[in-house]
């Protein structure tokens, strides 16, 4: 029992000391927040949550909005801004968020 | 889910360790104003290192949206909408304090307060918004509540509604642009849309005269130029160029460089410069009126240990002083004070953005967007070529989006 809780407190501080790994990611993912929610967990229905999408999608929609193949209205304009890297660390760090 | 009970458990422990003086904090902030940029900044210092103690001085005892509040003038939306309390923040293990931060002490790095408490700090946040130069308009001194602002969001907003609804159908309402910059550079033409959406509805008598002291509407100019003309012909009358330099609420006229212009309800917009607070602490370096900072910390650049974000700074080229990029500031300068209190170098190339939805009647909206990057070989931040922009045309669907805008942003500082 008390093995199980220790192993249980180190599992919990390992999960959150990986979010705080990289604090550029973190940066970088919370200039989402301010309109897909607060870790991007939206609490508006018209708006995307984006805590624990696939990278891979994310990667793909952000890419998708910077060449024009996906159209919407701020989204394409904003994902101009980002680099390839920047939207490496920013997928990455959503794709390991709870929903 | 379960990382956030973690880290409630690991705030809590914070707190007890502040009651008890067994465990001292590693380090002290505090925090003035709890607004876009003040809220955000202590929440995120909390969030991303529960070991720092954050308090934050508010004069208020709620949260009231300067964004979305023109709504409640137009009658689309209520102050109870544009409200939120505190406790969101007290959850995270940010200390409220509601007082009036009166003194800053920059040397024995201590705020006094009103009642004459005072903290100590570590690092010190100012996030006061603005306040108002009446010296620049003759006669607005005591001419309040006859004439109002309603460029803070709260009991001038309640007032000016009431005012405007006491107006009788045929009457002039006369608003007052000041020479930019200014907060919310959009806001005056969106007010001037929902007063005139109000109008069209309940009294198609009545005028929108809008006074604007610069050449041209200076945000989404042709997007608003398009809703006054398509959506309230004959409603609102604007006029480029026209500073207001003296307010009569006798006879409820200003009086420009050129002319005399009454009303029946004056909306007059004094021009602006950082919070009282910011003038106190010594902050303030341009014009007189706002405080350069250090863009990837939000440290100032002439107080060491002092951090100002918000409307208050000196804008960035393309920056606006807007709730959005306040709430930017704040996550850069959260960053950074994580960093540097745990003695590591502050992230050397922040990124922030920047989305200012208005709208132009009751559901339909148009929005300006931008990325800015620090740039390392012109010691500042700019704006990312090539992106950022306006809306195609106004629309429902960004309607929703800035609805949930609202509600997204007032999460992401209180959730």
């Amino acid at each position: 029992m008390t093995v199980k809780l220790v192993a249980l407190a180190f599992a919990l501080a390992a999960a959150a000391a990986h979010a705080q790994d990289n604090p550029v990611a973190r940066s970088l993912a919370a200039t989402c927040a301010s309109c897909h929610g607060p870790d991007g967990r939206s609490v508006a229905a018209e708006v995307v949550p984006l805590a624990g999408l696939p990278k891979e999608h994310i990667v793909a929609q952000m890419k998708a909005f910077r060449d024009g193949t996906r159209q919407a209205t701020v989204m394409p304009q904003l994902a101009k801004g980002y680099s390839d890297a920047q939207i490496e660390l920013i997928a990455d760090y959503f794709s390991r968020r709870p929903r | 889910m379960k990382r956030r009970r973690f880290l409630l458990l690991a705030g809590a422990a914070t707190l007890a360790g502040c009651a008890t003086p067994a465990r001292a904090p590693k380090a002290r902030v505090v925090v003035i104003g709890a607004g876009y940029g003040g809220a955000t900044v202590a929440k995120y210092v909390a969030l991303w290192d529960p070991a720092i103690d954050v308090t934050v001085v508010e004069r208020g005892s709620e949260f009231i949206s300067c964004p979305i509040s023109n709504l409640v003038l137009g009658g689309n939306r209520t102050m109870q909408d544009i409200t939120r309390g505190y406790d969101g923040l007290r959850k995270h293990g940010v200390r409220m304090v509601k007082a009036d931060a009166l003194a800053v002490d920059s040397g024995k790095r201590t705020v006094t307060l009103a009642g004459g408490t005072t903290l100590a700090y570590d690092r010190l946040v100012l996030s006061p918004g603005v306040d108002f130069l009446y010296g620049e308009v003759a006669g607005y001194q005591g001419a309040e509540p006859r004439v109002l602002h309603a460029w803070k969001a709260g009991p001038q907003t309640v007032e000016l509604r009431r005012q405007l609804e006491a107006m009788p159908d045929g009457g002039v309402y006369l608003l007052t642009v000041p020479v930019a910059p200014y907060r919310c550079p959009p806001g005056p033409y969106e007010r001037a849309c929902q007063v005139a959406h109000y109008f069209k509805r309940a009294k198609p008598r009545s005028k929108v005269l809008v006074l604007d002291a610069n050449p041209d509407v200076t945000s989404k100019g042709p997007l608003f130029k398009r809703a006054w003309q398509e959506l309230y012909p004959g409603i609102i009358d604007y006029h480029a160029n026209a500073k207001v330099v003296a307010v009569d609420p006798a006879t409820m006229s200003v009086r420009t460089d050129f002319d005399t212009m009454k009303g029946d309800v004056l909306n007059v917009v004094p021009p602006q410069r950082a919070g009282d607070i910011a003038l106190q602490a010594g902050v303030i370096t341009t014009a007189n009126r706002w405080c350069d900072v250090d863009w990837r910390t939000m440290e100032s650049k002439v107080v060491k240990g002092v951090h100002v974000l918000g409307d208050a700074t000196l804008s960035a080229s393309g920056m606006p002083k807007s709730g959005h990029m306040a709430n930017a500031h704040a996550k850069v300068c959260a960053a950074a004070l994580v960093e540097l209190l745990n003695g590591r170098e502050p992230n050397p190339s922040p990124l922030m953005n920047n989305t200012c939805y208005s709208f132009v009647s009751d559901r339909e909206v148009i929005h300006v967007a931008s990325v800015h990057q620090y740039d390392a070989t012109q010691n500042t931040i700019l704006p990312v070529k090539g992106a950022g922009g306006v809306s195609a045309a106004r629309s429902e669907l960004e309607g929703a989006y800035a609805w949930s805008w609202a509600r997204n942003i007032w999460a992401d500082m209180f959730a």
